[in-house]
C-alpha cells in the first residue's frame, strides 16, 4: 500500500536565497505545504537595549545596520523623530541632500531586490546587471558619506558632510543612464514567459488582508490601495516634488514586481527635480545645541522606506540618552502574512512568495 | 636509467627549466587547494551584501576560481559575514562540522571578529572564534569588497605556506 | 491684605497730618497779630477746615471700602462696591474739587508768600488725595463695566497711577522749592503707596481673570477638536469610565492620545476598529515600555478612510503584567505582541500563539526591563 506522510522540513537558517538567517519550519505533504511556521531571532542584536545607554548621535550608526540595504532612510527616521520632538529648523541644502541620498538609496535597494529575486527564481544574469548599476550608486554615496553600505550620514538638524565638487553632476548624469537600463530590464525579464508563469497569481491577498496584517509599502500598493507616506503625510520637502504613487491591482507577486520597478522610475523623477532645484550654497547642519536633549515626552514618527513604513518611537526624559527607543520595522510586520500565504502552495512557489515580500533580516531583527 | 646532465644542450636545458619543476606533494596539494577555494554562502547580515558584491560583476571572485557553493558538504571555506548571535551559534558549529576536511574559516567584518559595534549587547557572541576556529580575520564594518579579496588572498598564502613548511600559522 | 491695612493706616496718618498741619496753621495764624493776615486768612481758614473735613470724609469712605473688601468676598464686593464707592468718591471728589477751586481763588487773591508756602502742604495733600481718588474711581468704573478687559484696565490704572505719581512728584518738587519738609515727602510717599495699592486692589479682585488670560495666550492644538470628537463618540457609546486620560501629544506631530483603563482596553480597541465614524483599520505599531513604576503598551492606530492617526496607551502593573491581546482585531498585532512578551514579559490573554520569537525558549530573563542582568556575560 502506498502511504503518504507529512514531512517536517526545515528551510534552515542558512539557505541560498540570500535573505539572511531566516528559518521556516514547514509541514509538507509531498510538494504541497500544509503549514508553515517562521522562526526568527537569529539576528536579534539588541539595538533597542543598547540605545538606552547612548546619545542620539551615537545611535545613528546602529540604525544603518538595521535595514542595511536602505540605510539612508533608517538614518533619517531617527533624526526626524528627534527633530520633531525638538522642533528644529533644517537648512535647505541639507534637506535637498537628504532627499537625494534617500532616493538613491531607494533605487539601490530596489535593485538588490530585483537582482536577488530573479536569482532565487533561477535567472543569474539580472543579478549581475543589478549589481553593476548598484555599484555606480554606491560609489556616489561613498563619495559623499564615506561608506558603501552603512553611511552614518544624517545628523539631528541636517547632514554631516556637504557634497563634494562635481557630485551633483554625477547624479545628474546617472539619471538618464538608469532610465535606459530600466528599459533594458523590462525587455530582459518582464516579457519572459517562464518568469510570468512563476510569478503571476502567486501569493495573492486581498485589500482587507493587507490592512489587517499591517502590511505597508509596495505590499500594500499592489492591492490597489493608494497610499504613500511621501504623498499623504509629507515629511522633509517631499511636497515640493511631483511624482506619482504606483499602484497595481491583483495583490500577487507580479503586481509587487511591477510596483517596485515603477518606484525606481518615480525615484528617478524625484531625483531629477531635486537636482534641478538644488541650492548652490547653504549650511548643511542647522542650529543644534551641542548636546541633544529632547524635551520630556514621547514621539512616534513614520516615513516611507523601500520596504514599507518605518517608524521610530522615542520616550525621553529630557536626558541625552533616550529612555526607550523602538523602531517599527516594516519587514517585521510584512512577514506576518507569510504563513497565511504559503498554505496550499508548492515548494517552488515558496521562494517566489518569500522573495516578493522583500524582507531584510537585519530589519526583522532576527 | 641515468640522467646525464653533461649531454644536455643549452636550449634543452632552458626548455627543461621552463617545463619541469620539482616540488613536494604537499606543496602541490596546497597549490591546488588555494587556487580553487569554494566558499559557502554564510551571509548573516550587512557583510553578506558586500560578499554578494564581491561575487558580482564589479569585483569578481570568479577570476580567482572561487564561486559560491550553497551546501556545506561541497565547500572549502566558510566566510562568516555578519553578527553571530547566541541563537545562531549552535547552527554555525553544526555547519562547520558538516564541512569536509580540509576546511578554513574567514571571519569577515568586525562583528564576526570580536562582536563589533554590538559587543555590549546581551545576545551577541563576541566573535565567531568562540565557536569555530578562525584562520583569517578581516576588519571593517562592512569591509570593502577589495578588502575581502585581500583576505582571500591572505588565506591562499597561508595555505601555501603551511603546505610548504608544515608549520601552522596561528 | 497687609498692603491695604497699611494703606488705611497711611491714609489715617495722612488725614491726621493734614489735620495737624491745619491746626498748626491755625495756631500760627492765631499767634500772628496782624489783622490783615488774620482777615485774609479767615476765609482761608474756613476753606482749610472745609478741605480738612473733605479729606476726613474721603479717608473715612476709603476706610469703609477697605473694610468691606476685607470682610465680604472680593468678587461680590468688587461688583457691588464700585457703585457705592463710585458715588462716595464722586461726592468726595466734587468736594475736593470745590475746595481746591476755592483755594485757588484765594491763592490768586493772596499775595504773601508765607501763606502760599503754608498752604502748599495741604494743597499737595489734597491734590494727591484727589488724584488717588480719581484713579480709583476710574479704575473701579472700568472694572465694573468691563470684566473681561482686565488687562487693559490694569494697564490703564497703572498708567494713571503713574501719572498721578508724576503729578505728585511735580507738586512735591514745587513744595520742596518752597520749603520742603519731611511731612511733604511722607505725604508723597503715602500718596504713591495709595496709588500702587489701588492697582493692587484691582489686581487682587481680578486675580482669577489673569489666569484665564495666560491660558488664552497658549494656542490650542489644531487636533484638539478631533480629540474632542473622538472622546464624545466614545463616551456616547461606551460610557464615561473607559478612559483614564486623553491629551494631544504635541511633541509627536499633535497626535491625539488616549490612555485606556486596563479592564476596558479590548472593548475600546474593538470599538475603535468597528465604529463607522472612527474605523481605525490599520495597526501601525504596538510595543511595550518599562517605566520603573509600571509598564505601558503603546499602540498607534491609523484610519485609511479618515486619514487620521490615534495613539492608544494602557498602563499595566510591573509584577506579572497581563493585558488583553489585540490579535483577534488586527492580525498584524501577532508578532509585536510576541516580541513584547519576549523582551519585557508582558503576557497577552487571548493571543493564539504566544512564544518567545526573538530570543528562544530557553532564555532566562526579560532583556528590555530596566533591571535585567545578563545570564552569561563572558560569551
Amino acid at each position: 500500500m502506498i502511504r503518504t506522510e507529512e514531512m517536517l522540513l526545515n528551510v534552515g537558517p542558512q539557505h541560498p536565497s540570500t535573505h539572511g538567517v531566516f528559518r521556516l519550519v514547514l509541514k509538507i505533504d509531498g510538494e504541497i505545504i500544509t503549514e508553515a511556521r517562521p522562526v526568527i531571532g537569529y539576528l536579534h542584536r539588541g539595538t533597542e537595549k543598547l540605545a538606552e545607554d547612548l546619545q542620539y548621535t551615537q545611535i545613528i550608526p546602529y540604525t544603518d545596520r538595521m535595514d542595511y540595504l536602505a540605510a539612508m532612510t533608517n538614518n533619517y527616521v531617527l533624526c526626524h523623530a528627534v527633530e520633531t520632538m525638538m522642533d528644529l529648523e533644517i537648512p535647505e541644502r541639507a534637506e535637498y541632500l537628504r532627499i537625494i541620498t534617500m532616493e538613491l538609496g531607494r533605487i539601490a535597494s530596489h535593485l538588490v531586490w530585483w537582482g536577488t529575486y530573479l536569482l532565487d527564481l533561477g535567472a543569474t544574469s539580472p543579478f549581475l546587471y543589478a549589481f553593476r548599476e548598484r555599484e555606480m550608486i554606491i560609489n556616489m554615496l561613498n563619495e559623499i558619506s564615506g561608506g558603501r553600505l552603512t553611511f552614518n550620514y544624517m545628523r539631528v538638524g541636517g547632514v554631516k558632510w556637504d557634497a563634494p565638487e562635481g557630485w551633483i553632476e554625477k547624479v545628474r548624469e546617472f539619471i538618464p543612464y538608469m532610465r535606459e537600463q530600466l528599459k533594458g530590464y523590462d525587455q530582459l525579464v518582464t516579457g519572459n514567459e517562464i518568469f510570468m508563469n512563476r510569478v503571476k497569481g502567486v501569493g495573492t491577498y486581498t485589500k482587507e488582508d493587507a490592512l489587517n496584517y499591517s502590511l505597508s509599502g509596495a505590499n500594500l500598493r499592489c492591492t490597489g490601495i493608494k497610499w504613500d507616506l511621501r504623498k499623504e503625510e509629507p515629511y522633509s520637502i517631499y511636497d515640493r516634488f511631483d511624482f506619482d504613487v504606483c499602484i497595481r491591482d491583483g495583490g500577487d507577486a507580479w503586481a509587487r514586481y511591477h510596483v517596485r520597478l515603477s518606484e525606481i522610475g518615480e525615484s528617478l523623477k524625484i531625483l531629477e527635480q531635486a537636482v534641478e532645484q538644488f541650492p548652490s550654497e547653504g549650511a548643511v547642519l542647522g542650529k543644534v545645541p551641542k548636546v541633544i536633549k529632547p524635551p520630556k515626552g514621547e514621539a512616534f514618527v513614520r516615513i516611507e522606506s523601500p520596504r514599507g513604513e518605518i517608524g521610530c518611537y522615542i520616550a525621553s526624559e529630557g536626558k541625552k540618552e533616550p529612555y526607550r527607543l523602538k523602531f517599527r520595522r516594516p519587514s517585521f510586520y510584512n512577514l506576518q502574512i507569510l504563513p497565511k500565504l504559503l498554505v496550499g502552495q508548492n515548494m517552488a512557489n515558496l521562494i517566489a512568495i518569500l522573495g516578493a515580500i522583500d524582507i531584510v533580516l537585519g530589519e526583522v531583527d532576527g | 636509467m641515468e640522467l646525464k646532465l653533461e649531454n644536455i644542450t643549452q636550449e634543452e636545458m632552458a626548455e627543461l627549466q621552463r617545463n619541469v619543476f620539482l616540488s613536494t606533494l604537499e606543496q602541490l596539494k596546497g597549490w591546488a587547494r588555494s587556487n580553487s577555494l569554494w566558499p559557502m554562502t554564510f551571509g548573516l547580515a550587512c557583510c553578506a551584501i558586500e560578499m554578494m558584491g564581491v561575487g558580482s560583476s564589479h569585483y569578481d571572485l570568479d577570476r580567482f576560481g572561487s564561486f559560491f557553493r550553497t551546501s556545506p558538504r561541497q565547500s572549502d571555506v566558510m566566510i562568516v559575514s555578519g553578527t553571530v548571535t547566541k541563537k545562531m551559534a549552535p547552527v554555525v558549529k553544526r555547519l562547520y562540522d558538516q564541512m569536509p576536511e580540509p576546511k578554513w574559516v574567514i571571519a569577515m567584518g568586525s562583528c564576526a571578529t570580536a562582536g563589533g559595534p554590538y559587543v555590549k549587547s546581551y545576545s551577541v557572541v563576541k566573535g565567531v572564534d568562540q565557536v569555530v576556529p578562525v584562520d583569517i580575520y578581516i576588519p571593517g564594518c562592512p569591509p570593502n569588497p577589495a578588502a575581502l579579496i585581500y583576505g582571500v588572498n591572505k588565506l591562499k598564502e597561508k595555505i601555501r605556506y603551511e603546505a610548504k613548511t608544515g608549520k601552522k600559522v596561528i | 491684605m497687609d498692603g491695604e491695612k497699611d494703606l488705611e493706616q497711611l491714609k489715617k496718618e495722612a488725614a491726621a497730618k493734614a489735620k495737624a498741619a491745619a491746626l498748626a496753621k491755625k495756631k500760627e495764624k492765631e499767634q500772628s497779630t496782624t489783622e490783615e493776615v488774620s482777615a485774609e486768612e479767615e476765609p482761608m481758614d474756613i476753606a482749610k477746615q472745609k478741605a480738612a473735613a473733605a479729606a476726613k470724609a474721603k479717608a473715612a469712605a476709603l476706610a469703609k471700602k477697605k473694610e468691606k473688601e476685607q470682610t465680604t468676598t472680593e468678587e461680590v464686593s468688587a461688583e457691588e462696591e464700585p457703585i457705592d464707592i463710585a458715588k462716595q468718591k464722586a461726592a468726595a471728589a466734587a468736594k475736593a474739587k470745590a475746595a481746591a477751586l476755592a483755594k485757588k481763588k484765594e491763592k490768586e487773591q493772596s499775595t504773601t508768600e508765607e501763606v502760599s508756602a503754608e498752604e502748599e502742604p495741604i494743597d499737595i495733600a489734597k491734590q494727591k488725595a484727589a488724584a488717588a481718588a480719581r484713579a480709583k474711581t476710574a479704575a473701579l468704573a472700568k472694572q465694573s463695566a468691563d470684566t473681561g478687559d482686565v488687562e487693559k484696565a490694569k494697564a490703564i490704572a497703572a498708567a494713571k497711577a503713574k501719572a498721578a505719581a508724576a503729578a505728585k512728584a511735580k507738586a512735591a518738587a514745587q513744595g520742596k522749592s518752597a520749603g520742603g519738609s519731611d511731612e511733604k515727602a511722607k505725604a508723597i510717599a503715602v500718596a504713591k503707596a495709595k496709588a500702587a495699592a489701588a492697582a493692587k486692589a484691582k489686581g487682587k479682585a481680578s486675580g482669577a481673570d489673569s489666569a484665564a488670560v495666560s491660558e488664552e495666550e497658549k494656542k490650542p492644538s489644531p487636533n484638539q477638536p478631533v480629540l474632542d470628537k473622538y472622546i464624545k463618540i466614545i463616551e456616547e457609546h461606551l460610557g464615561k469610565s473607559i478612559l483614564e486620560d486623553s491629551y494631544i501629544n504635541e511633541l509627536s506631530k499633535d497626535v491625539p492620545t488616549l490612555v485606556a483603563k486596563p479592564e476596558a482596553y479590548f472593548r475600546l480597541a474593538e470599538f475603535l476598529k468597528y465604529n463607522e465614524q472612527l474605523s481605525f483599520d490599520f495597526l501601525s505599531e504596538l510595543h511595550g515600555t518599562d517605566f520603573e513604576t509600571h509598564m505601558e503598551i503603546y499602540t498607534h492606530l491609523f484610519s485609511y478612510k479618515n486619514r487620521h492617526s490615534l495613539a492608544l496607551k494602557v498602563k499595566v502593573a510591573r509584577e506579572n503584567p497581563e493585558i488583553d491581546s489585540l490579535q483577534p482585531l488586527w492580525a498584524g498585532a501577532n508578532w509585536p505582541e510576541c516580541e513584547a512578551y519576549d523582551l519585557l514579559g508582558i503576557r497577552f490573554n487571548g493571543h493564539p500563539d504566544l512564544h518567545r520569537i526573538m530570543l528562544g525558549e530557553d532564555w532566562i530573563g526579560y532583556p528590555l526591563r530596566k533591571d535585567y542582568e545578563p545570564y552569561d556575560v563572558e560569551v
